[in-house]
Parts: structure tokens; sequence; C-alpha cells
């Protein structure tokens, strides 16, 4: 089945099953392997990517059914090749990463949260962070990581780049 | 963790969705929050998925005849953040961020909850505390069932083989004194509930209690209103004493589920514990209107 798909802003075309998940078509179809592959059943948000600029499981829908939505990968955070978003940066800074796995996730997460609430308590943060497993359990320091990527935006005079289609 | 093939088609209108579902082992997929996972452990084999989330006719939210109608497919999220459910069904926008994560709400339906009965689920305890309706749509009609004739038992409903959830019905109370409250106790946030309560009460100027409803739900199989003690507390003015004497009992003759995640004495008793805070937190916020406004 053909699925034309937005994804980082480019339009593409797959041929797909309509039973190959938004993440098998991401990691094995389009290369963007920056998606993690988790428990796939919902529970881990290892495969978050942004849907119109929202969270969601990339395991949770099939490639079938996300035509017509921009939909954004870890691929697309970095301003440039060889850069991090101030949201990146803020997680190594504060060690808001051990083994990685989780990282994509959360990053993705805490970009989508930022754009919601600009100005976050830490009950917003740890709500919003809650979605997603950090088996190494380092959640301290992604909250502590949201926290300073948050003060750093609101500090930033460059205005925010949005994810391509996300006309909100 | 990969479902079995099937077929995927995306009907436009719901006439062809009905028609999509008479092929056989065919099933509706909207938000698919539930029924994905069912699909990776091949709990569920369908031959078939119908994806019912871009009929335009089935989402939306408005207020009519005295009820805020939500469409089936209506994303959780667009119902949490909407100011007319906020304003005016209090209670569900006090239950929905309870439900799953918000990237799960960002896919899952609020018809979609209620066509899956889980009987963990939030919107379900809502819509039966509120006294809400189901309206289904089969083949060439539409047709009301109440949500407490709705609901028969965990993952079962009144839906007819081949009909659709077409919207919610949920109830606006007149009344300038109205507070509500959501409880609920699981393993870890927004994990599947143990127990969970929900109340709504309408107070008249002397803080006398107009009307009440209490529902309970995950600690027992349907969404379950405890109608003996919202009559009982109408004319009270709610004191902890009055809640304590009018739930007293009431839970001892409701069906509780047994699994393996915690005692019928453990819901039995966290369902009445939760269903009292409901009551005196909504009867806090119906009285701050008051003070509110004084």
């Amino acid at each position: 089945m053909k699925a034309d798909l937005n994804v980082n802003g480019k339009a593409v075309s797959v041929e797909v099953e309509p039973r190959t998940t938004l993440l098998d078509c991401l990691r094995d179809q389009l290369g963007l392997t920056g998606t993690h592959a988790g428990c796939e059943h919902g529970i881990c948000g290892a495969c978050t990517v942004l849907l119109d600029g929202e969270p969601v499981r990339s395991c949770l829908m099939f490639a079938v059914q996300a035509d017509g939505y921009a939909i954004t990968t870890i691929e697309a955070v970095a301003p440039a090749p060889g850069e991090l978003s101030i949201v990146q940066d803020a997680f190594c800074e504060t060690h808001g990463l051990q083994c990685g796995y989780c990282t994509p996730g959360m990053i993705l997460t805490a970009e989508a949260l930022l754009r919601r609430i600009p100005d976050p308590t830490r009950a917003d943060i740890v709500n919003a962070i809650s979605a997603n497993i950090c088996r190494c359990t380092g959640y301290g320091q992604i909250v502590e990581a949201v926290a300073l990527a948050a003060k750093r935006l609101a500090g930033s005079n460059v205005p925010r780049a949005l994810p391509p289609g996300d006309g909100a | 963790m990969k479902p079995v093939p099937f077929d995927y088609v995306r009907p436009q209108s719901i006439a062809e969705a009905c028609a999509a579902l008479a092929r056989e082992d065919s099933v509706i997929i909207a938000g698919g929050q539930t029924l994905i996972p069912m699909l990776a452990m091949r709990l569920a084999r369908p031959a078939c998925l119908v994806d019912i989330a871009r009929i335009a006719d089935l989402a939306g939210i408005r207020e009519e005849d005295g009820a805020v109608a939500i469409g089936a497919t209506t994303r959780q999220t667009d119902a949490e953040y909407s100011d007319l459910v906020a304003r005016r069904v209090p209670l569900l926008a006090k239950a929905l961020p309870f439900v799953g994560h918000a990237p799960i709400r960002h896919r899952g339906t609020v018809g979609g909850s209620v066509a899956n009965a889980d009987p963990a689920a939030e919107i379900p305890l809502v819509l039966v505390t509120l006294a809400g309706t189901v309206v289904i749509r089969e083949a060439a009609r539409t047709r009301a069932i109440a949500a407490h004739d709705f609901f028969l038992g965990p993952m079962m409903t009144a839906i007819p083989t081949g009909a659709i959830v077409n919207e919610l019905r949920f109830p606006v109370w007149a009344g300038e004194r109205i507070g509500v409250a959501f409880h609920e106790i699981s393993t870890r946030q927004s994990d599947f509930a143990l127990a969970a309560a929900a109340a709504q009460v309408s107070l008249d100027a002397d803080g006398r209690c107009l009307a009440c409803a209490i529902g309970i739900g995950g600690a027992t199989p349907v969404p379950t209103r405890l109608d003996g003690a919202a009559e009982d507390l109408i004319g009270s003015t709610l004191t902890d004493d009055d809640v304590r004497a009018a739930l007293a009992g009431a839970i001892d003759t409701v069906e509780i589920m047994v699994d393996t995640h915690a005692s019928p004495d453990y819901r039995r008793r966290a369902a009445n514990t939760l269903a009292l805070r409901a009551i005196a937190e909504a009867r806090d916020a119906a009285q701050q209107v008051r003070q509110g406004r004084a």
C-alpha cells in the first residue's frame, strides 16, 4: 500500500504493508534510525515523534495512517549538521543522558512541552516526561536539562524555529 | 511485536464505514492506542482494519439540548484543552489528564475509550456518573443508549455488530454552584486505575446539596453510580460526617473485580475512600464559587 508522508518537511512516498508501523517505516524504509524501537507496544516512549508538533508513539500508529500530518523526528531538531538544539545542548550539559536510548524521545517530548509551556514548573516537566521511560533512571538530570533549556530559550533572542509544517 | 497482516480501508462516510464492517473479522480503528498493542502482541488478529479517524461527521465538540456532545473520533487532548468542556462538563476536564499519558491522548479518541470499555477507563466513568448517553450509528439508523445500559462488563458493551459509536452526550447541569472532583489510585502515574471515583455536586445559596452524582470505577467490572448514597446526601450540607454516613455500606453490595493487581477488599476500601475524598473536594469547590463572588 502506498503512503504519502511529510517527514521533517520533505514529502516522501513509501510502499508499505498496512501492518508496518510508522516507527518501522521511519527506521527501515527512510533510514531515520534516530527514532528508537523500544517496547513496540506503547509503554516506553523511545519511539516518540512529533505529529503536527505534538508527541506521539510512532509504534502505536501505522504508516498508512500518517499521511496529511507533519511528522518530525529527532533528525530534524538540530539547526544544522554538527550543531545541537538548545534542548539537546542542555541535555549534554546537565548529563541528561547516560546510555542514550530514551534520549531522542525525551528530547522531542521536551521540545513539544517547551513550545506549549515556555516556562514550565517542575511538575509540568515531570508530568511531560512521565510518558517516557529511562531505564538508566537518570530522571533527575533529565528534569534539570528541561528546566535549563527553558531558561535558555527564555533568554534567547533568536526566534524559535517551529518544526516544518507546524503552523500553530 | 509485529501484527499479523491485515487489510486497511479508510471509508469517507459513516455509511461506508458500516458497509466495510460487514466484512467478517473487520474491526474499527480510530486512535488505535489500545488496538495497536493488542495487534502487536497478536492478541487481536483481524482480517481488516476500518479506519474511521478521518470521517468528518464523527469529530467535534458542541453544546446542544442540555448536553455537550463529543464526536466519537475527537482526540482526547482536543477534549482536554476544550474551553467548552472545561466550562460545561468540568468533571470530564478533571478526568482526562488521568487517561494514559499525553502522547497517548494525542492519538486516543474519546469514543474509542468508551467503545473499548476497559474497567479502568476514566471517560466511561465520567459518562456513567453524569448519566450520559452513547449515540450509535447502524447502517440506516441512529439511536441513543443510556450509559448505564451501555457498559455490560469488562471490554463488553451493548454496541451491536457492525455499528459505530457516533457521539457521546455529557449532560450539562444547571445551577450556579457546581463542584467536581476525580480521584484515582494506580501503581504508577497514568497506569491503569485500581480504583477511581468521580463526584459532581450542586449547592444552593445556603450550601445545601441540590444534586449529587457519585461514580466509582477501576474496582468494578463496569463504571458504577452510587445512586443510593447520592440521594441520601441531597438536602444536606455535605459535611464529612454526612458523606461518611451516606457512603457507609454503599459499596458493600457492589461487585468488585478480582485480579492479580489488587485484592477485592483493598479495592473496596480504596473506592470508598476515593469517593469520600471526591465528594468532599467537589463540595469545597462548589463552596468556593460563592466565596469567589462575595
